[in-house]
């Protein structure tokens, strides 16, 4: 098995087997950053870019980590720091960027599409690190790493995704993966906050809170995409979070062993309570330990050869 | 046309690696830090047979480690296609220790080399030696086995197949002639 792609612009793209190639690389790479001397030198002369359009600490540190544990040079732009302000368009920032001759760009952008227009139009490979609302593969794949590291597989898994599914890349890119590895899926938020026809998706849409996370092996919360929502699609945060915040009298209703995830960066109060979270359920910390390794096998896999 | 020549079976490799055994242990007795390190896939195997044959001759435990090389490979863009990466499993320090490096074929040494880094991330050895089954010449780099089951000489044409029980379901080293 081999990864057949040049870059990764989302789960859409990838097969199952692939799928699993990444997870299988990734458990390796674990074990670099388990050591004393945290560095290997496969991508030594290898020159990463990380361009991001939008604020990040999580993926992009993950990400600069990643390419240094494998000895890659890495260099960080930040879109209010760079040559955007100035006026200067993507493409002729990417443009400028390959005649410098990377071999990786990681974008991050809030416009979907992004990370495609520079995969057509420049030599280096691209991986998206989240496009607007489309897609944030990466961190459907070190969700799926942290599943298949506590539960042993992802196939017959059944997990609920809760909050702002409309607006959230990584609900769509988990939805994607999930199916393609064989677990059943079930979303759960405001009705405003989900899409009308998800069910094509392969899907079910739960209404109720409590309903939705009775039975699941993984709870999986999102913010609330604020940044991303053109007009008020709930009264007030107050009463979202009544409704689908998950408490600790919420959680009464879910399986004793329930795994709860969630992307980062959380409202404490608003889609979890605090309580909850310092519950050794709780994996959020699990899943960004385990960025870094699968940010690391992607590289590999890239650019690696 | 290809020709395979089988140039030993499941006896001669028994009789090989207790003859290796029982010479590691003649040179180095009551060597307290000693451990195994295997290079993935057919290494490991043949570290864990050596560690058994110790421990049944006698009756010390000698640890075995796994080590892959992929992340050390200076070839990885000529190479057709992708090694798929397996894990290093060496769960003690190695500060100190004699290392015993176990692999099937030693050929051009570049997949000691790689080896040789890889350990030097992991710590501070006090030595390392190298025991192969099958050393077949051509060396591109100043390597040397210390214990070697057994010579071959080959032309660069040719392929040696290592085949052992646990990995293929059978025990054989094979010379393909006219690849």
């Amino acid at each position: 098995m081999e990864l057949r792609q040049k870059h990764l612009l989302g789960i859409e793209d990838l097969s199952a087997g692939e799928i699993s190639l990444i997870l299988e690389t990734a458990a390796s790479m674990k074990e670099v950053s388990s050591r004393d001397i945290k560095k290997v030198p496969t991508l030594r002369g290898k020159t990463v870019i990380n361009l991001f359009f939008e604020p990040s600490t999580r993926t992009r540190t993950s990400f600069e980590i990643a390419g240094k544990r494998l000895s890659a040079d890495v260099i960080n732009i930040s879109s209010s720091s760079s040559s955007v302000v100035k006026g200067e368009t993507l493409e002729d920032t990417g443009k400028n960027l390959q005649a410098m001759n990377p071999d990786l760009i990681i974008i991050r952008h809030p416009n979907p599409g992004a990370p495609h227009l520079l995969a057509r139009t420049l030599e280096a490979s691209i991986i998206n690190a989240g496009d607007g609302a489309h897609e944030h593969p990466t961190q459907a794949l070190l969700d799926a790493y942290t599943m298949q590291e506590k539960m042993g597989q992802i196939e017959g898994l059944s997990v609920a995704i809760i909050g702002d599914i409309t607006h959230s890349r990584v609900a769509r890119s988990n939805i994607l993966l999930l199916r393609k590895m064989g677990a059943t899926v079930r979303v759960c938020g405001p009705r405003t906050m989900v899409p009308l026809f998800i069910e094509q998706m392969g899907v079910s849409y739960v209404p109720d809170l409590r309903e939705a996370v009775k039975d699941v092996n993984v709870i999986m919360m999102l913010r609330i995409q604020l940044e991303r929502q053109q007009q008020r699609l709930f009264p007030s945060i107050r009463e979202y979070a009544r409704y689908f915040g998950l408490t600790r009298s919420v959680l009464d209703a879910a399986r004793n062993d329930v795994l709860i995830m969630h992307p980062g960066p959380i409202n404490r109060g608003v889609e979890i309570s605090p309580d909850v979270l310092d519950t050794p359920s709780t994996i959020i910390l699990d899943q960004v330990a385990n960025g870094v390794a699968v940010r690391m096998a992607l590289m590999y896999l890239l650019i690696g050869r | 046309m290809t020709q395979h020549k089988i140039i030993m079976d499941r006896d001669d490799i028994d009789r090989t690696l207790n003859r290796i055994a029982h010479e590691l242990w003649e040179r180095n007795r009551g060597a307290e830090q000693f451990v195994f390190i295997g290079i993935r896939r057919r290494g490991v195997t043949i570290a864990n047979r050596l560690s058994k044959k110790l421990k049944e001759f006698e009756g010390v435990s000698i640890p075995v480690g796994a080590l892959d090389i992929t992340l050390y490979r200076d070839d990885l863009s000529e190479i057709a296609s992708q090694p798929v990466l397996k894990r290093t499993e060496i769960p003690w320090p190695l500060n100190g220790k004699k290392v015993y490096l176990c692999d099937d074929v030693l050929y051009t040494g570049r997949t000691v080399r790689a080896a040789l880094d890889g350990i030097h991330d992991l710590g501070r050895p006090e030595a390392i030696r190298l025991i192969v089954l099958i050393d077949r010449g051509h060396r591109e780099l100043p390597i040397q086995a210390n214990y070697v089951g057994k010579h071959v000489p080959t032309t660069k044409q040719e392929q040696i197949e290592v085949m052992l029980e646990e990995d293929d379901g059978i025990d054989q080293v094979v010379l393909v002639q006219g690849v």
